[in-house]
């Protein structure tokens, strides 16, 4: 574990650069490390955030499908918001750890 | 320290020659997974695989409860070949293979294609299986994108960080 100063505070990462502990993530921090993703975040991707920071919180599996079937996004939204790798880099600029779900 | 350089995997072929549940599956969840890692992917379908995308029998694939070595009972005694013989057995099975599956959120074939081309994967099928199963385009499902040739399938594994896998 090592901590990691984003957006001015001070958080936990692991060697992944995901956050430790999903309650020191804050907007500005998701923007940030956002950005080191190359993604700019709008309003989209915050509803986005806000379920996968639901979803984890409750104890649920992440998936693509799950997302695409949120009511939020669909998968092809999914895929356009967070290009590249959607659920790993959503994750990441949502401050929960990297799901280990296969699909 | 020496660096030695590692290409990452840039694009995958994974080709599909066979209709049952599991290895339908092993190659859409791969190639599922690798649309999901950001990595190009496709998709071919030939011979009995072509069942997969082909409409009429996406969503009835079976699973064999004859000839198959790993298939046992419920807590794990073996399974009888001649059980497995018995008219609606392998249906049985197969469609608790299914339910097992959706309790993880695996999708049915169809909705799997379209999570696999929502992320930009693409599905092929094979000109000659077509060919000999007697199946047009119109047999297909919509998110096949073509029907192509061993020749356009080489053309395709272009470029450094390719791999094909053959389930």
């Amino acid at each position: 574990m090592s901590t990691k100063t984003i957006a001015g505070v001070e958080v936990s990462v692991n060697e992944e650069g995901y956050m430790e502990d999903a309650s020191q993530w804050t907007k500005e921090i998701a923007a940030e490390i956002a950005k080191e993703e190359g993604i700019e975040l709008n309003d989209k991707h915050f509803e986005v955030i806000d379920f996968i920071r639901n979803k984890v919180a409750a104890g649920d599996t992440l998936t693509i499908r799950g997302i695409g079937k949120s009511g939020v996004v669909n998968a092809k939204e999914f895929y356009q918001l967070f290009p590249g790798a959607p659920l790993k880099k959503a994750t990441k600029i949502s401050g929960v750890p990297k799901p280990t779900s296969c699909i | 320290m020496e660096k030695s350089e590692k290409i990452p995997l840039q694009k995958i072929l994974i080709i599909c020659s066979k209709a049952n549940i599991e290895d339908v599956y092993a190659a859409l969840v791969m190639g599922n997974g690798a649309v999901m890692e950001g990595i190009e992917t496709k998709i071919f379908f030939t011979f009995f695989g072509l069942d997969a995308i082909t409409k009429k029998q996406m969503n009835k694939l079976h699973t064999a409860t004859v000839g198959n070595p790993g298939m046992r009972m419920p807590g794990g005694l073996a399974f009888p070949t001649l059980l497995g013989a018995l008219p609606g057995v392998e249906a049985g099975v197969s469609a608790m293979m299914k339910k097992q599956m959706d309790a993880l959120d695996i999708p049915p074939v169809d909705e799997f294609l379209e999570l696999i081309t929502a992320g930009g994967g693409e599905i092929y099928a094979c000109k000659l299986a077509m060919d000999m199963f007697k199946l047009t385009k119109d047999d297909l499902h919509e998110e096949v994108s073509d029907v192509i040739t061993v020749g356009d399938l080489y053309e395709m594994c272009d470029g450094p960080g390719t791999q094909i896998v053959f389930t």
